[in-house]
């Protein structure tokens, strides 16, 4: 699809004008892009540059500076675990661990499949419920091994 | 639109009077932890039921933040009057017994949480006073509970001067961890002649296992624009930023709706209750870099850049966002400002010690009971924090150290319990006072994984600007790698510490410079667990 048919683009676009072109809300509207398509491509990014009036350069230094940005699409599905002190404390490494042995995949990838893409976070803020694991955007608190590994049958099924 | 203190006060009375004469009120907490519970589906559930029964004339439910013992999540408190009674671990299939229970007296007796325990009783709460009290997305309720007083007081009745001298007599200290007296920074920002200076509230909790800032957030969200809007009064500033992480969605979500009502009631904006003073807010998200924490990386993102820090000096109170002055707070600090202008500093200077005023708020998690939020005044000892308010270890396991300030901070042993929690003697214990994360470890933890677990992150989480710290805490990980397959040797202890005092002294940042402390305090705690990991050679 191209940019001028990509109905996805106009909503970047709509995102960037409210912001006023501004250039220093460039953090602002990487995040909207991550949104809108799931990740930030290659030509989401020369996109941004160009209607930022920003070098590509600089938008792809802060696109793979922060953890938060995904350079590459999902999987159909994900799964998030939380890899902060209380969860690992707990356990979650094990967690994960598991995971990866399972589906074959490490930390950051996607089954070859695409159905199943495996990701850790530095903390959500939920430590009273340690280890946490985050399910297509639905987290669950106090998980265990076999909690996990059932819970992602479950959900790519 | 609110132009002054006699305005205020009487839509708080009129709020007080809806409220007084109308329901009794199920208050469901609604924070990011009984939320990923299903504190949503459950205010849904009670409502039907309340709808079925056509109770909706005698109860209504109210949707609330953090009330701190959230290991019993979901929490529900029904208030009648001033009579309240807390139910705990509640899930939707208890919505038709809670009902009864509230109807007919006691049938849950088993859920019923006794708020005379330590967890409770031991604690005392200015920051998250109105936490888990008023619905944080209503602006009517802040104010019925004595919200933006103090702003409008200040402005009614103070010079910005007179504003900061409160703050420093309150001897507020920044509870971002550095613990910058918080009048000294305003006074610094108010002296330099600008046209142009900011306010920045960091809200980018990014130490792994805390979550004071974020249950602030989403549970007060005005606390926090009041803080920022007496700040930029005393210092001279029109506008103000809250970094926020894109992690805490739910805190974005409220601050927004915050931000809107009380612009819309002209508690910010242009020329704030008819005086010279007009104060905007912006929210910008990080995007999960621990870095930012660090102030001149903060202010890089949100400029838009990368979140490279820089040498200091020049400081941010001279030099910060965009070059202009800058005071950059704290969440929880912001949040003791409004208190402070009301009460008077001296209030506040004569809660905690000699040399940290005030309470500090702590996240309990890790290997104990009552995982969840507290707030005790400085001073309390690590014993009362984790016997009595955290209930103690669970599964009959031993307490073996605790971690405080995070990956910067350090682990303090079973003979350390009774030190007074406050800057100094954290410090001279070897760890940090930090953001507030309290980590329990029992005795089934190995402290060199533990040290790992925290060099690792900083690993993955240098900037690599400067290569002691780029360097460094990668060689430091694969040094301690080396410890737990206890195939290190004798020359290797050696090289650990001596890597550890480079870091330490060379590191451009903060990160670099308290990187080895999680290591350095377990040598000194733990040094067995290290002499261990040392094979034959």
């Amino acid at each position: 699809m191209s940019i001028a048919t990509d109905d996805r683009y106009n909503t970047l676009e709509k995102s960037m004008k409210k912001l006023g072109y501004d250039k220093s809300a460039l953090i602002e509207t990487l995040h909207t892009a991550q949104e809108t398509f799931g990740y930030l491509g290659i030509d989401t990014l020369k996109f941004i540059a160009k209607r930022l009036r920003l070098p590509y350069s600089k938008v792809y230094g802060v696109a793979t500076f922060y953890n938060y940005f995904r350079l590459k699409p999902k999987g159909k599905h994900n799964v998030v675990v939380c890899m902060g002190t209380a969860c690992y404390i707990k356990g979650s490494n094990k967690i994960l661990e598991k995971i990866e042995q399972k589906y074959g995949i490490k930390v950051g990838e996607t089954t070859p499949d695409s159905v199943l893409s495996l990701l850790s976070a530095r903390c959500f803020g939920s430590c009273s419920l340690a280890p946490v694991v985050v399910y297509d955007d639905v987290p669950k608190g106090k998980v265990t091994i076999e909690d996990s590994l059932c819970d992602i049958e479950e959900m790519i099924k | 639109m609110i132009t002054s203190l006699n305005e205020l006060k009487e839509l708080a009375d009129k709020k007080k009077c809806t409220d007084d004469n109308s329901r009794q009120e199920l208050r469901v907490c609604m924070g990011s932890s009984c939320m990923s519970l299903g504190s949503a589906e459950l205010g849904k559930s009670l409502q039907d039921e309340l709808q079925s029964r056509e109770l909706n004339d005698r109860y209504k439910i109210k949707s609330v933040g953090c009330s701190g013992l959230c290991a019993n999540g979901t929490l529900v408190s029904h208030c009648n009057g001033n009579e309240s009674t807390l139910y705990e671990k509640i899930t939707t299939s208890d919505a038709k017994d809670l009902v009864d229970s509230i109807q007919n007296g006691g049938l849950l007796k088993d859920k019923m949480c006794d708020i005379a325990q330590p967890f409770f009783a031991k604690q005392t709460k200015i920051v998250l006073e109105n936490a888990g009290m008023i619905d944080p997305d209503e602006i009517e309720d802040y104010i019925a509970h004595g919200g933006y007083i103090a702003l409008f007081k200040a402005l009614d009745e103070m010079t910005p001067k007179e504003v900061i001298e409160e703050v420093k007599i309150s001897a507020l200290r920044g509870r971002g961890g550095g613990g910058y007296p918080a009048g000294i920074k305003w006074e610094s920002v108010s002296k330099v002649i600008s046209e142009q200076k900011y306010i920045i509230c960091n809200g980018d909790e990014g130490d792994p296992g805390a979550f004071m800032d974020r249950a602030v957030m989403e549970s007060d969200p005005h606390r926090v624009l009041e803080g920022m809007a007496i700040a930029g009064y005393a210092c001279g500033a029109n506008k103000g930023y809250i970094y926020v992480r894109a992690e805490y969605p739910l805190a974005v979500e409220k601050l927004s709706r915050a931000i809107k009502q009380a612009t819309k009631l002209g508690i910010l904006g242009e020329n704030i209750a008819h005086s010279n003073f007009s104060f905007s807010i912006e929210i910008r998200l990080g995007a999960g870099a621990f870095v930012c924490g660090e102030a001149t990386a903060l202010i890089a993102s949100v400029e838009g850049n990368r979140g490279n820090p820089r040498q200091k000096p020049p400081h941010l109170t001279d030099y910060g966002l965009w070059g202009k002055p800058t005071v950059l707070n704290n969440v929880e600090t912001l949040a003791n400002i409004a208190p402070i202008i009301k009460n008077g500093g001296a209030w506040y200077k004569n809660i905690g010690t000699q040399n940290s005023s005030g309470t500090k708020v702590f996240a309990l998690t890790g290997h104990i009971k009552n995982t969840g939020l507290v707030e005790v005044p400085m001073g309390t000892t690590l014993r009362e924090l984790i016997y009595e308010i955290g209930g103690g270890i669970p599964d009959g396991k031993r307490f073996k150290a605790i971690q405080s300030g995070g990956p910067s901070g350090g682990c303090i042993p079973e003979e350390l319990l009774d030190l007074h929690v406050d800057y100094e003697s954290l410090k001279n214990a070897g760890s940090i006072m930090g953001s507030g994360g309290l980590i329990v470890i029992d005795d089934s933890s190995n402290m060199v994984e533990i040290a790992r677990f925290f060099m690792d992150f900083c690993r993955s989480e240098s900037c690599g600007k400067c290569t002691p710290c780029r360097v460094g805490t990668t060689e430091l990980t694969l040094l301690l790698d080396k410890f737990i397959k206890k195939e290190a040797t004798k020359s290797d202890f050696e090289l650990l510490k001596e890597m550890c005092e480079v870091l330490k002294s060379a590191s451009l940042c903060g990160l670099g410079q308290t990187a080895p402390n999680p290591v350095l305090s377990t040598i000194k705690y733990f040094e067995s667990e290290y002499l261990e990991g040392i094979g034959d050679d």
